[in-house]
């Protein structure tokens, strides 16, 4: 054998663990194929099947959608909740994340606000249903004091959806946001004090432009969850009507009409929707300061 | 120099106290502080410094006791009501915000015409020799320079009280030296009344017109630097400026102020500090620099050497007597850890309290 002053070429399996891929690496395989089964799977599937209408060309779905008013109004419908819900759950949850910062013993409270999320859609909407009802105690207590003469009509239309989704959203969001305001350096609050800053110009100029990244991740979240809504569009709402969401005409399609084309054409629908929210609030959030929220090193 | 700090003439704490729970963070503590006077306030941690700086800036109510600006009391006042400058621990600089938006922050909250913050500001930034870094981000700049835009912002408002809290600690020691010699470049240039909160005596006998030494909550002793590096009035404040050996015996004899202590068979003498009769029990407390180990002598204690380091000029090492006492020591040449060396005490500067 000739003797060689060059070291031979790492093997594929140094080059591998170079780039961090070694035995350890294989681990991943079991998520990799968990994502793949569940997501992305039907996902194409779905992608694909919208494009086989049981009638006309490829895009008839879409055009079907599209032409339909009583198709293409559910995405106004779902927006015309998801949104407010989502602004007002944020606006809600901001004031008390702040409160709540200050306390000691916040386990209590986060606890109570916590509950609903642990109660499920369903058993919210029953008990908003008699609470909320024709009969129920909100009405008698406002008739009690004379403050209506009937009762108030807060069931089967928008605000019962629109109570529901508040109450099972708020304590996600409140969750999120109550993560970012005690994220922020305690000492920033107590410098601007000591220059000069008052309780809402502490607010405006150092918590909120910290805050605006955090806050923009809550809002998406939230909202693509209270896009998904369904169950209480239908109990709480008119799903014929002023509540019939996106979601609702999906399960129409398809276990009313077994068009499971029209249904994934649906579904794909609400994903682009959502998709143009999301990546318009992200874009809006790149305009903003991102970096740490500490006031400075160690 | 347009930068100034407004006029007052006297801060003045007035059985000042903080109390947690049952726990007394900061007990009856009275200090007048004048004019553009440089005070520090120094003890170890807990001893309730931090405490008192936060009570003077608003931001932890007292539980008693009043603070006035001159006539004016300020106590009940809100933080942002005070108008002082503070500089923290963290340095806590917006980190949204441009080095020239930070230091403009106070000016800004006050209203102050743009034109006019920007004058001061550059201003500022001149003096922390940071002109040319004005437009980056606090994030962008090293340990240092961020400290220098945290005391920046803090006198550009011209407060009559500039609060410092430990500003150097996060720093590492040549920064530290530096940035010492830089506080005191600032406040000589502008003669700023500042508190300075520290636990470093090093750095508080080199900044402070007046030290306060604080011990569990309470004023210890109040005074000059060299007061308080050369003749501290108690055996704790002296523990703490530096006198780390502390040698139990009985007084012999005494001259004026000279006492002679009998440690065993030796004989030390020392500074009187309070009153100490013939007879009675005292401790000898001298600084390490104050020990040196001598070729044996008549009149000197006998050690074991335990640890020795190297310090460039010389040596310090620990050595502990027959009796168990450790003492800590210098030397001009190495000692092998295990032998037995004499160790004299510098009688100039040996201090003696009553034990």
């Amino acid at each position: 054998m000739q003797k060689t002053d060059h070291t031979p070429p790492p093997s594929l399996r140094q080059r591998l663990a170079l780039r961090g891929m070694d035995g350890v690496t294989l681990l991943v395989l079991p998520a990799v194929l968990f994502v793949l089964a569940i997501f992305v799977y039907p996902f194409v599937y779905g992608l694909l099947l919208s494009f086989e209408p049981k009638e006309g060309g490829m895009f008839a779905n879409y055009t079907r959608f599209f032409s339909d008013p009583f198709l293409y109004n559910t995405i106004a419908t779902t927006l015309w909740l998801a949104v407010p819900v989502t602004i007002i759950s944020l606006a809600l949850a901001l004031p008390v994340a702040f409160r709540v910062r200050l306390m000691t013993r916040q386990r209590l409270l986060t606890t109570i606000l916590v509950l609903p999320v642990t109660l499920g859609t369903v058993l919210v909407a029953e008990g908003l249903l008699n609470f909320l009802g024709p009969q129920g105690w909100f009405s008698r207590t406002l008739m009690l004091f004379g403050i209506i003469d009937s009762p108030v009509k807060l069931t089967n239309n928008y605000w019962g959806v629109f109570a529901s989704l508040i109450i099972t959203g708020f304590p996600f969001t409140f969750l999120l946001t109550l993560s970012y305001v005690t994220g922020i350096d305690p000492a920033l609050e107590q410098a601007a004090a000591t220059h000069g800053a008052r309780a809402w110009q502490r607010f405006r100029h150092v918590f909120l432009p910290l805050l605006v990244p955090g806050l923009a991740i809550a809002f998406l979240l939230s909202f693509v969850q209270a896009f998904a809504v369904f169950p209480s569009a239908i109990l709480l709402g008119a799903p014929a009507g002023p509540t019939r969401v996106i979601s609702i005409a999906a399960y129409q399609a398809a276990f009313e009409q077994y068009d499971y084309s029209m249904a994934s054409a649906i579904a794909m629908i609400m994903a682009a929707v959502q998709l143009v929210i999301v990546v318009a609030v992200l874009m809006l959030r790149n305009l903003f300061y991102r970096g740490s929220t500490a006031g400075g090193k160690g | 120099m347009l930068l100034a700090s407004s006029k007052f003439n006297q801060l003045r704490l007035d059985h000042l106290t903080r109390s947690f729970g049952s726990v007394n963070a900061l007990q009856d503590v009275s200090l007048s502080i004048g004019k553009g006077e440089f005070i520090a306030l120094l003890g170890p941690s807990g001893c309730g410094k931090s405490t008192a700086l936060n009570c003077i800036a608003g931001l932890l109510a007292a539980t008693g006791g009043s603070i006035y600006l001159d006539d004016k009391r300020i106590d009940q006042l809100k933080p942002e009501d005070r108008g002082f400058g503070m500089v923290f621990q963290s340095y806590a600089l917006f980190p949204h915000m441009t080095v020239h938006a930070n230091i403009g922050f106070g000016l800004k909250m006050r209203g102050t015409a743009k034109a006019e913050i920007s004058r001061r500001v550059d201003e500022a930034l001149m003096l922390v020799r940071l002109e040319t870094h004005g437009h980056k981000l606090p994030g962008q700049l090293s340990g240092g320079q961020q400290q220098r835009v945290a005391i920046a912002r803090a006198i550009v408002i011209e407060p009559p009280l500039v609060l410092m809290d430990e500003p150097l600690s996060n720093l590492d020691a040549k920064l530290r030296l530096e940035m010492r010699a830089e506080i005191r470049r600032i406040h000589n240039q502008l003669g700023a009344t500042t508190i300075y909160v520290t636990h470093d005596q090093d750095e508080a006998l080199s900044l402070a017109d007046r030290i306060v030494v604080l011990r569990d909550g309470q004023i210890r002793q109040v005074g000059s630097p060299r007061i308080l590096y050369e003749s501290p009035d108690h055996l704790d404040v002296a523990e703490f400026m530096g006198y780390r050996n502390r040698l139990t015996g009985k007084v012999t004899a005494r001259d004026g102020d000279r006492v002679t202590v009998e440690v065993g068979t030796v004989k030390l003498a020392g500074n009187m500090r309070g009153e100490i009769p013939i007879g009675a029990q005292a401790v000898i407390a001298a600084r390490p620099d104050d020990v040196t180990a001598i070729d044996a002598g008549d009149n000197a204690l006998t050690a074991t050497v335990e640890t020795i380091e190297y310090r460039g000029r010389e040596f310090v090492g620990t050595a502990r007597t027959e009796g168990g006492l450790e003492l800590i020591f210098h030397a001009p040449q190495a000692a092998a850890i295990g032998s037995t060396i004499s160790l004299a005490v510098d009688p100039a500067h040996a201090l003696a309290y009553a034990a």
